[in-house]
C-alpha cells in the first residue's frame, strides 16, 4: 500500500477543457454579457461575472429512450395503501411518467449557469475590439524610462532605506551574536544587589556576578543595535518602458433636455471605454466635463447625478477640454482619447465655433474621439437629424480618428461600442 | 427498515487504546489503519483486493476527477470543461457537496480521498473503497471480462497524447468534430455479447498508431493527387449484396466499430479516436451493470469492518457515531412519495441485500428455507457473499437473491405506465401473489441492455449509394426521443460520409413505426 499526497500537483489540470468550452459557447457567453451590462453599475464595470446561457453549441445528444410514447415498468419503494389493480393518477405537468419535458423540443433543458472570471469576462467581451491608433503613440515613446522596484541593496541613499527589512536583519544579528537585552543585565545588578545586602562576606559569590555583569555589559557595548551590515535599501531599477498612460475625456451634455434615461445611457457608453481603456494602458486618467451653456471640470458623482439648467453650449466643453489638456496632459506624454454624449442639442450660432475648434485644435491632439448621441427615439430618419449631428458628420468625413453612432436603448450600446472599435474595422 | 435494525451498537472493549481519536489525520494514521483494516478485510471475511494506492487531493483535484468520468487522466474535450464550470457553480452554491472518495479499477487500485475529510471519514473511505469496492472490481467475472485493469491507466495515458497529438496535426475543430460525435454514440460502442480480446497496451496502441502513420508517410505520393479522380460510371451492383452485408459483420450492435471499421471516409486518425471512445465505453460498461452490486458489497464490507473495529476498542464511541451518522444517510431510501424519492438507492437496496443474505444464511425462517434452499442455514455467509459478488451483476443478483422479506421491508410494489392511459396501474405489491413478479420487474429494470434502446447497423450499401441503414428494435412501443434521435443522427451521418436513415420497427411485428433520416453537413 502506498499513499500519495496528490494536493501539490499543479492546479487547474482541467484548464485546457475550460478553454475548449468557452471557445465553444462563445457566442452565446457573449450575448449573456450583453445582456447582463444593461443592469450594471459604473462601479461594477469590471469584476467577475456570472453568466446563464442556453446554448445549441453546448448539446451533447444520444439515443434515448422518448418519454411520451409505450409502456413501461416502475418498481417503486413505500407502498402504504395499494393494491393489485389500483390506479394511480399520474403526476401533471410532465408528459408522463417522471422528469418534466415541458417544452415539445426540450429546450429547456439546455440552460446553463456558470461563474466567469475577471480576464475571461473581459477577453470575451472586447474579443476582436481594438484601441485605433494605439501603435503610433507606443512608439514614440518608447524610450521614456521607467524606475521600477527591483528588490533590496545593501547601500544606497538615505531616503532609500527600508526599515523594516533592516530592523528585521538587525535582530536576527542580535540574537545569533547573544546580545544581552537591558533588562537582561538590569535583573543581573539587581541580583548582584541583593547578594551584597544579604551577605556583604560572600566574596566568591560577588566577585562572580560582577564580572557576569561586566561581560555582560561590554557585549552590550561592542555589539552595535544596529551594524552597517544590517542596513537595507530599496533598489529601483530603470527600465525603458513604452509610457501607456492615457486620458480620457467624458464630455456631456447637462442642460434639461438631458432627461435621466439619456443620461444612463450614456453612462453605461462612458463605462465601457473606461474598462476598455484600462486593459491597454497602466494607467487611465479621466477626466469628466459637464456642460449647459457653460461648461467645468466635476468629479463622477456630479457628472453622473448632478442636474443643471440652462442652454447648451457645446463649444465651452470643447474649450475646457483643451484648457485642461493645456494644464496637465501634454499630447506629448498622454494618449487622449474623448467621449461626447448629447442629445443632439446646440444653441444655433454655436455649430460654426465647435466645428473650427474641432477642426483645429481638438481632433489633431485626440487619439479617438466617439461622439455619441443618445435620442428617445428608436428610428432614425433624416428628417429628425439634430444640429449636432448634421455639423459632425462633415468632420467624420475628414477625419479618421473621429467617430459617431447614435443609441437609442442599453440594448444598443455595445453594438454600437463593438462597431466602433472593431479591429477589423479599423484596418480597412 | 432494515438499516435501522442494523445499526445498533456493539459493546466496546474499553481497555484497548484506540487507533485514533479526533478528527485529524495524518499519513502515518491512514497508513496504520489499512493496516489494521486489511487483517479484518482479507484475514478474516477473506477478501481478495489489489494492492491500495491511496492519493490524497484538494476538492478542486475532485472537482477535476469528477469532469473527467471519474479518470484520473483524460483527453482534452470540452464538455469535460462544461461539467466542471457545472459542478464547480453546483459546489459553490453549496447546492452539492462533494463525494468523499472516487475509487478506480486499476491495478494497484486508486482510491482518491480529499484532504477536509475528518480521520473518521477516511477510515471508512479506505474500508468502503480500498478494501469494498477494491474486493468487487478483483473478483467480479463482469469486470474480470471486460476490463483491463493492469493497463487502463496506461490506455489513458496513450489515449490523452494520442489525442493532443490529433490536434496538433489536424487542428482542435477537427478533432473536436470527431469526438464529439463519438461521445454521441459512446452507448451504442459497446459489445455486448463478445468478449474482447485482452490486449491494449499502451505501448502496443503507440506502435500501432505510429506505424500506420509511417505507412501513409512512406505511401505519401503527391503526383497522385493530380491525377483527375476517378469518376465510375455505371451501377455496379454486386449481385449479391446479401453476401457482402455478411461480410460487414451485418447486423452490428456496436456503432463505434462498425464506423471505425467500414466508414468509407474516415481518415486513420479518424478511426483511432473512434476506438479509443469506444474501448473507454466498454471499460465503463461492467460499471453500469453492478451499480446496485458494487456499492452494495462495498458499503457491507465498510460496515462490517468499522463494526469490528469498535468491538475491539480500535475506535472511539466518538468515531463511531459520526461514522454511524455518514452511515445511515448513504444508505437512506426515501419512499416513492417524498419530496427527495429519486428512485431505488443502490447503497440502501445493496446493503440491505447484502445483510439478508448474511440472515438467511446465520437465522433462516421457514419462508427463506423454501426460497433459497441451497444456502438457507448453511452458516458460512462470508462464502455466500464471496460466490455472489463474483457471479452475479445486478439483474441476475436480483432475480436471484431478492427474498420477500426484503421486498416486505422495503414495500415495494410494481406499476405500470402507459403512455395511452391517464394513469398508471399497480401491477404487482408486496403479497404472496406478487413476490416473483415484483422481483423479475425490478430485475429487469437493472439490466442495462433492455435501458438502453436497441440499435443494430442493418445495411450498409458500400457499392452504391453507400447508405446506411440502422434499425430500432421498438419493445413495448417505446420510441427514442425523437429531437435527441434526430441530432445524435446528424453526428452518425458525420462520421459516415453519407445518408443515414434510421427506422424504428416494432419488436415483434417488425411492422415501421417511425423513420428519421440524415445527411451530412459539409
Amino acid at each position: 500500500m502506498q499513499i500519495v499526497d496528490r494536493r501539490l500537483n499543479p492546479k487547474s489540470k482541467s484548464l485546457g477543457n475550460r478553454q475548449r468550452f468557452l471557445r465553444r459557447a462563445k457566442a452565446e457567453i457573449r450575448d449573456a454579457i450583453k445582456d447582463s451590462l444593461k443592469n450594471r453599475k459604473v462601479s461594477e464595470a469590471e469584476g467577475s461575472e456570472k453568466v446563464t446561457i442556453r446554448s445549441k453549441s453546448l448539446r451533447e445528444p444520444s439515443f434515448s429512450m422518448g418519454r411520451n410514447t409505450g409502456r413501461r415498468d416502475y418498481v417503486l419503494p413505500g407502498n402504504e395503501e395499494y393494491t393489485v389493480g389500483d390506479e394511480i393518477p399520474k403526476p401533471q405537468g410532465g408528459g408522463g411518467g417522471r422528469g418534466g419535458q415541458g417544452s415539445p423540443d426540450g429546450e429547456g433543458q439546455d440552460e446553463f449557469t456558470f461563474t466567469l472570471t475577471k480576464e475571461e469576462f473581459l477577453d470575451l467581451f472586447f474579443d476582436d475590439l481594438k484601441l485605433p491608433n494605439l501603435i503610433k503613440v507606443k512608439l514614440k515613446d518608447l524610450k521614456a524610462p521607467k524606475t521600477a522596484r527591483a528588490g533590496f541593496t545593501t547601500d544606497g541613499p538615505p531616503a532609500r532605506l527600508n526599515h523594516a527589512r533592516t530592523m528585521r536583519k538587525s535582530l536576527g544579528r542580535r540574537l545569533a551574536l547573544r546580545r544581552p537585552s537591558l533588562a537582561e543585565i538590569e535583573a543581573l545588578e539587581a541580583e548582584l544587589a541583593a547578594a551584597e545586602n544579604e551577605d556583604p562576606r560572600d566574596e566568591a559569590k560577588i566577585t562572580a556576578l560582577r564580572s557576569k555583569v561586566e561581560h555582560k555589559q561590554r557585549l552590550r557595548r561592542s555589539i552595535a543595535y544596529i551594524d552597517p551590515i544590517d542596513l537595507q535599501y530599496n533598489r529601483f531599477d530603470r527600465v525603458p518602458k513604452p509610457t501607456t498612460q492615457a486620458v480620457m475625456f467624458c464630455l456631456m451634455d447637462a442642460s434639461a433636455s438631458m432627461t435621466e434615461p439619456l443620461k444612463d445611457l450614456a453612462k453605461r457608453f462612458f463605462m465601457l471605454l473606461h474598462v476598455f481603456l484600462m486593459r491597454y494602458y497602466r494607467e487611465v486618467h479621466i477626466v469628466f466635463i459637464r456642460h449647459t451653456s457653460t461648461a467645468a471640470e466635476v468629479d463622477e458623482e456630479t457628472f453622473f447625478r448632478g442636474t443643471e439648467t440652462g442652454g447648451t453650449v457645446i463649444s465651452t466643453a470643447l474649450e475646457e477640454m483643451l484648457n485642461v489638456v493645456k494644464a496637465r496632459y501634454s499630447p506629448a506624454d498622454w494618449n487622449i482619447y474623448a467621449a461626447q454624449a448629447s442629445d443632439g442639442d446646440n444653441f444655433h450660432d454655436d455649430m460654426p465655433r465647435c466645428m473650427q475648434l474641432l477642426d483645429k485644435e481638438v481632433l489633431p491632439i485626440c487619439q479617438y474621439f466617439a461622439y455619441i448621441e443618445t435620442t428617445h427615439s428608436e428610428r432614425f430618419s433624416d428628417a429628425q437629424e439634430t444640429p449636432v449631428w448634421h455639423g459632425y458628420a462633415e468632420a467624420g468625413k475628414r477625419f479618421r480618428n473621429f467617430a459617431m453612432r447614435r443609441v437609442a436603448s442599453p440594448e444598443d450600446i455595445y453594438p454600437v461600442f463593438h462597431e466602433l472599435f472593431s479591429a477589423s474595422d479599423k484596418a480597412a | 427498515m432494515t438499516q435501522t435494525q442494523a445499526v445498533k451498537l456493539p459493546r466496546r472493549k474499553a481497555k484497548v487504546r484506540p487507533l485514533f481519536d479526533g478528527p485529524e489525520w495524518t499519513f502515518d494514521l491512514l497508513l496504520k489503519v489499512h493496516d489494521v483494516m486489511g487483517e479484518i478485510a482479507v484475514g478474516e471475511l477473506g477478501l481478495d483486493v489489489y494492492p491500495n494506492q491511496i492519493e490524497v487531493i484538494t476538492a478542486e483535484q475532485m472537482l477535476d476527477a469528477y469532469s473527467s468520468i471519474g479518470m484520473p487522466l483524460m483527453y482534452r474535450h470540452w464538455s469535460f470543461g462544461k461539467r466542471f464550470a457545472r459542478d464547480e457553480a453546483f459546489y459553490k452554491r453549496g447546492m452539492r457537496s462533494l463525494a468523499y472518495e472516487l475509487v478506480i479499477n486499476a491495478n494497484p487500485c486508486i482510491s482518491y480521498v480529499m484532504e477536509e475529510n475528518s480521520m473518521t471519514m477516511q477510515a471508512l473511505v479506505i474500508a468502503h473503497a480500498a478494501y469494498g469496492h477494491n474486493h468487487f472490481f478483483k473478483n467480479n467475472y463482469q469486470f474480470q471480462m471486460w476490463t483491463q485493469p493492469d493497463h487502463i491507466i496506461d490506455y489513458l495515458s496513450f489515449a490523452k497524447s494520442y489525442v493532443a497529438e490529433c490536434e496538433e496535426r489536424y487542428g482542435d475543430e477537427a478533432v473536436e468534430a470527431v469526438l464529439d460525435a463519438a461521445h454521441a454514440l459512446m452507448n451504442q460502442g459497446i459489445s455486448r455479447d463478445l468478449r474482447p480480446r485482452p490486449r491494449n497496451v499502451a505501448q502496443h496502441e503507440r506502435e500501432r498508431a505510429a506505424r500506420r502513420r509511417a505507412y501513409e508517410e512512406e505511401t505519401f505520393d503527391p503526383i497522385y493527387r493530380t491525377l483527375p479522380e476517378i469518376t465510375r460510371s455505371g451501377p455496379e451492383e454486386s449481385p449479391e449484396a446479401a453476401n457482402e452485408q455478411r461480410l460487414l459483420g451485418l447486423p452490428e450492435e456496436n456503432l463505434l466499430y462498425f464506423l471505425e471499421k467500414h466508414a468509407p471516409k474516415l481518415e486513420d486518425w479518424q478511426r483511432e479516436l473512434l476506438r479509443i471512445v469506444r474501448l473507454l465505453s466498454q471499460y465503463f460498461y461492467p460499471q453500469r451493470q453492478t451499480k446496485m452490486m458494487n456499492e452494495g458489497c462495498a458499503t457491507f464490507v465498510h460496515y462490517e469492518i468499522l463494526n469490528r473495529l469498535y468491538e475491539r476498542g480500535l475506535l472511539t464511541d466518538g468515531t463511531m457515531l459520526e461514522f454511524l451518522h455518514s452511515h445511515s444517510s448513504v444508505v437512506f431510501q426515501p419512499t416513492f412519495n417524498d419530496r427527495r424519492f429519486s428512485g431505488l438507492n443502490p447503497y440502501a437496496l445493496g446493503f440491505a441485500m447484502m445483510n439478508d443474505i448474511r440472515r438467511i444464511a446465520t437465522e433462516p425462517t421457514d419462508e427463506d428455507r423454501e426460497w433459497f434452499p441451497d444456502y438457507a442455514g448453511n452458516g458460512d455467509w462470508m462464502g455466500t457473499l464471496r460466490h455472489a459478488w463474483a457471479e452475479f451483476r445486478d439483474e441476475s443478483f436480483v432475480l436471484q437473491y431478492l427474498s420477500p422479506k426484503l421486498i416486505r421491508d422495503f414495500r415495494l410494489f410494481a406499476v405500470q405506465d402507459d403512455a395511452k392511459e391517464s394513469a398508471m396501474a399497480v401491477a404487482a405489491i408486496h403479497d404472496e401473489q406478487g413476490y416473483r413478479d415484483v422481483r423479475r420487474r425490478l430485475a429487469r429494470h437493472y439490466d442495462v441492455a433492455t435501458q438502453d434502446p436497441e440499435l443494430q447497423v442493418t445495411e450498409a450499401d458500400l457499392s452504391g449509394s453507400r447508405r446506411l441503414v440502422l434499425t430500432h428494435r421498438v419493445r413495448n412501443g417505446v420510441l427514442l426521443d425523437k429531437t435527441e434521435a434526430e441530432r445524435t443522427l446528424q453526428y452518425l451521418a458525420q462520421l459516415w460520409g453519407y445518408r443515414v436513415k434510421l427506422v424504428e420497427t416494432e419488436d415483434d411485428s417488425s411492422r415501421v413505426l417511425k423513420e428519421h433520416e440524415a445527411l451530412p453537413m459539409p
